[in-house]
């Protein structure tokens, strides 16, 4: 109980710190974007095309299918509020942070399922084939990586006690044991496979035939198509922070003071800075994988994640 | 004593309601409903004071000290008596609308009313001959319901169930036998006592009767094979009785013996529990995916959340033998929360299928489509259902698998390697099950009530009226309420996991959701709150930044051939053809596709395509014990030649050996 009586006494950048993820990670996706293309070879848009495109998005019209239901106009706001839920959970700069009362880490995964659950409907909604094959194949990629994603927590979260992030975070598990790679392995293959990036997805592409997270998007327009797309920006952001807050802590501030907010600040931003660099260098060095081989990578991002329990629980570290 | 005429009240209420079924007036079929609805509130009140008090026993009809009928309320029956009277009482709203029209009216009333009595009675049975009286008549009031059909489909259902479920009972008869022999005691309360002297051999005998013979009323796998078949042709109203209370009557017998009559047993029994869980979890949402028939996919999944209360029973048993006494009440405060819960969303789920079943005129989701504009309050319920079945927050399934969760990755406190192993890989098990449900009720919600209409009959479809609504709003609303404001629901039942292991939990459940052990916390009405800011900024921030801006409505995007059909939308078999690929090790699917061509290989005329699963349990379990016990039968029936002459050389040879060897 002192705990979480102690967490009502934080100072504002614990309550404000969520902030950043809801309006940096457009940057980020710009970031990745502009490393990508310099790893290619190309020059391609500046890092801050993702705000320019959500701005000139909300300032437009929407087209609407007339087969659409309430439920396709209601879909962005609540994809764009979970995800924007699931940002407040997790800590970003300082584990002083008093969200940690309101959800742990299932808590988390289960909220951005929420966003991908009405993501999912509203591709169905308009009754086309794109839609639906979106729908579908977002579903059964889920199908995949929950599992595996959860069990790589699962391990943070046992070697930790608890499932509470500012806790995992705070408890510091021993670093770089070989369970903690194992699960860190697993994790980053599915960012890879939740973010739609390759090889799993392409989110260039707006090929019908490889489109997922494109195709259930398809329909949508105007200011929905800013908010899905400001969602998914989100995700990306929140789970490279959950990765960070799990796998590396170090770093992140354990009280308010200035000086250690600003050097959390730095090494937040470096340790970002990383993973978007890590997906780049996938995107740029994978080639897209064919649907139905998903299963072997997954998979064993699966086994990975298993044999980082075990490992855990045999060698207790 | 109050409570005891307050018993007999609500007993006579469902006998009068089921007598008045019997009238054969159009005009007044609604009637029985009036009374199994008075009945179950009425019942909801025993059981609010159940949860409450001290125990209370109640003697009646009594003849002789073995077969006497007498009833007794503990915190345990009093929480189930609560879920019954939550969905009773919703069914009995919703029965008012649905049976008006209906050709099964009169017999329907007489035999829900029978059967919620029947359920209540099986809670509150104080010994055996009571709870065998009453598992019968629970038994055969819905074999009646689920033959009410009178089709070839349900006569044949009718009787598989009637099979199946009576093996559940050979096994459960067995047990109490072994538990009669073995104290000399009828009721529970003295077997417990009694039962501290036998040996563990014994007890396991009794823990793996009871695993299979309730078991098979719960529908674990492989027991669970009547269950999609009686689903699918039961009405709707009726199979919210079955899936969402008469299914838990396995779970409460299961716990009433397990934990209640032989209390500990050694950690492998725990163990066992969680790997049936698993299994049945896994496996019940993975046949079910496949379904097309809206009420089928229903009906697995209901086998789904089966094995998803078994998981939280079987890490509490598991923590229990390890002396783990206060994370086993956290296991078992999940299992019995995912049980209420698990009854009110398939409720709400089996009634909403009802009303669209009812508007389309058919269960299968490909001949549907477009039915949420036609049906907007239906579906919002059938939503809640779904969002609150597929565990996603802030709806009450997400609480109750919050909890296993929070149980099972406690389970590396265990001093064995096997059940440090065992739990998180329970718990994976449970990701993966949600993961698939969620991609289950996807399809289920946006095949069937999403895109356009697919036949003419969904076209037309029309809201059901009011009654059908209230009963399904009576449902839907704790969905929600339970899942924000856990608390209250938790205090109902926490008397009834401290009467069975003893101990209460480190749950701390007032406002803030909290594991003392953990400090893993979760607060679902801030995350609502949080939601509810979240969209307002949003909504706000749009104004501000884009201005107000006009929808234009137009056809979907078509790819430039003009005009889109319903035939080109995604179908329900297309949507879970990748899963049907991946799984394909468990669903071994044979497909048959047949080329007639003008001129090879060029023109075809006509390609015919057909793709079907293994069902493997079927095949390979109960078609060859099937024909076993067809041979032996027949090699038996020699003996049955109706010859006289034979008949009487049998009792002559009868005679003789007994003159041998009575002697």
């Amino acid at each position: 109980m002192s705990f979480w009586k102690a967490s009502i006494e934080r100072d504002t950048m614990g309550y404000l710190q969520f902030l950043i993820i809801i309006l940096f990670s457009p940057l980020v996706n710009g970031m990745i974007k502009k490393l990508k293309t310099n790893m290619q070879g190309r020059v391609g848009p500046g890092v801050l095309q993702p705000y320019y495109d959500l701005l000139r998005l909300l300032k437009k019209d929407m087209v609407v299918s007339t087969t659409t239901s309430w439920l396709f106009k209601a879909t962005p706001y609540i994809v764009f509020t979970a995800t924007a839920t699931a940002a407040v959970i997790v800590p970003v700069l300082s584990t002083e942070s008093p969200y940690s009362m309101m959800g742990d880490v299932i808590t988390l995964i289960y909220l951005l399922a929420l966003g991908r659950f009405f993501m999912a409907l509203g591709g169905l909604d308009a009754g086309t084939g794109f839609g639906g094959e979106g729908s579908s194949r977002e579903m059964t990629v889920a199908i995949l990586v929950e599992p595996m994603m959860m069990l790589a927590l699962f391990t943070a979260a046992i070697s930790a006690g608890s499932t509470n992030i500012v806790l995992i975070a705070t408890v510091h598990p021993a670093a770089f044991s070989p369970s903690h790679l194992l699960a860190l392995t697993a994790f980053i293959v599915a960012i890879v496979a939740e973010t739609g990036r390759v090889p799993v997805d392409n989110p260039d592409t707006h090929l019908e035939l490889t489109m997922i997270h494109e195709g259930m998007i398809l329909e949508y327009s105007g200011r929905y198509l800013a908010l899905m797309e400001w969602a998914h920006y989100m995700k990306q952001m929140i789970l490279f922070t959950l990765a960070i807050d799990i796998f590396f802590p170090l770093g992140i501030a354990q009280s308010g003071n200035p000086a250690t907010l600003a050097a959390a600040v730095a090494v937040y931003a470096a340790k970002v800075t990383g993973m978007t660099l890590l997906m780049a260098l996938v995107e740029s060095s994978r080639a897209k994988m064919r649907f139905f081989q998903l299963p072997s990578l997954l998979g064993g991002a699966f086994v990975l994640a298993f044999l980082s329990l075990v490992t855990h629980i045999m060698m207790g570290k | 004593m109050e409570t005891e005429q307050l018993l007999f009240f609500c007993i006579v209420l469902f006998a009068v309601g089921a007598l008045s079924a019997l009238v054969p007036v159009k005009t007044f079929r609604f009637i029985p409903y009036l009374f199994s609805l008075a009945g179950s509130l009425t019942f909801l009140f025993l059981g609010l004071i159940l949860t409450g008090i001290t125990p209370v026993s109640y003697q009646a009809l009594s003849s002789s000290s073995i077969f006497e009928f007498s009833l007794r309320g503990d915190a345990l029956a009093g929480f189930f008596i609560i879920t019954i009277s939550l969905v009773a009482s919703a069914v009995s709203v919703y029965s008012i609308g649905f049976t008006r029209n209906s050709v099964y009216a009169s017999l329907s009333g007489f035999f829900i009313n029978v059967l919620i009595l029947s359920l209540y009675a099986v809670v509150l049975s104080a010994n055996l001959f009571t709870f065998l009286i009453s598992w019968e008549t629970m038994a055969i009031a819905s074999y009646f319901l689920v033959t009410l059909d009178r089709s070839e489909e349900a006569s044949r259902a009718g009787l598989f169930y009637a099979v199946m479920t009576h093996i559940g009972t050979a096994f459960i008869i067995a047990l109490f036998f072994i538990l009669y022999r073995a104290t000399n005691r009828m009721d529970f309360e003295g077997m417990k006592a009694g039962i501290t002297a036998m040996p563990t051999a014994v007890k396991t005998i009794i823990f793996i009767f009871a695993l299979i013979g309730f078991g098979t009323k719960a529908g674990i796998v492989p027991l669970h094979t009547w269950i999609p078949r009686a689903y699918t042709v039961v009405p709707p109203h009726v199979a919210a009785l079955m899936s969402g209370l008469m299914v838990k009557m396995g779970i409460y017998g299961f716990l009433r013996i397990s934990f209640d009559v032989l209390g500990q047993g050694p950690e492998w029994w725990g163990i066992t529990v969680i790997s049936v869980g698993a299994v049945s979890a896994l496996l019940g949402i993975l046949y079910g995916i496949i379904e097309n028939d809206l009420k089928r996919f229903l009906a697995y999944s209901s086998v789904e959340n089966v094995g998803i209360i078994l998981l939280g029973i079987g890490a509490s048993m598991m923590f229990k033998s390890n002396g783990l006494a206060a994370l086993s009440s956290l296991a078992l405060t999940a299992a019995l929360f995912h049980v209420l819960n698990h009854a009110l969303f398939k409720g709400v789920l089996f009634l909403g299928a009802g009303s669209i079943i009812h508007s389309s005129g058919t269960g299968n989701m490909e001949h549907m489509g477009g039915l949420l504009k036609r049906m907007p309050v239906t579906g919002l319920f059938f939503l809640s259902g779904a969002l609150s079945i597929c565990a996603l927050p802030p709806f009450n399934g997400f609480v109750s698998e919050w909890l296993t969760y929070q149980a099972l990755l406690l389970g590396y406190q265990s001093p064995s390697i096997t059940a440090k192993i065992v739990s998180p890989l329970g718990g994976a098990a449970l990701a993966l099950t949600g993961a698939i449900a969620a991609a289950g009720f996807v399809k289920a919600f946006g095949i069937t009530l999403l895109g356009a209409p697919r036949s003419d009959k969904s076209r037309d479809a029309e809201e059901v009226s009011f009654s059908m609504l209230a009963g399904m709003a009576i449902l839907a609303v704790p969905c929600l309420v339970f899942g924000l404001i856990p608390g209250p629901a938790l205090s109902l039942l926490m008397p009834a996991v401290y009467l069975l292991t003893g101990a209460s939990t480190t749950l701390e459940h007032h406002g803030v959701l909290g594991i003392g052990q953990t400090s893993a916390a979760l607060s679902p009405i801030g995350m609502l709150v949080t939601m509810i800011v979240m969209m307002i900024a949003v909504l706000v921030f749009i104004r501000i930044r884009g201005g107000k801006r006009k929808i234009v409505y137009a056809d979907s995007w078509d790819c430039g051939i003009s005009g889109l059909t319903p035939r080109m939308q995604y179908t329900a078999t297309a949507f879970t053809k990748p899963i049907r690929i991946i799984y394909k090790r468990i669903y071994l699917p044979s497909r048959d596709i047949k080329v007639q061509y003008f001129l090879k290989p060029f023109f075809v005329k006509s390609i015919r395509y057909g793709g079907e699963i293994t069902p493997f349990f079927e095949r390979y379990v109960y078609e060859p014990a099937t024909r076993f016990i067809q041979a032996v039968a027949s090699k038996a029936k020699l003996l049955q030649s109706g010859s006289l002459n034979l008949y009487l050389a049998y009792i002559l040879i009868t005679l003789i050996l007994l003159l041998i060897f009575a002697t």
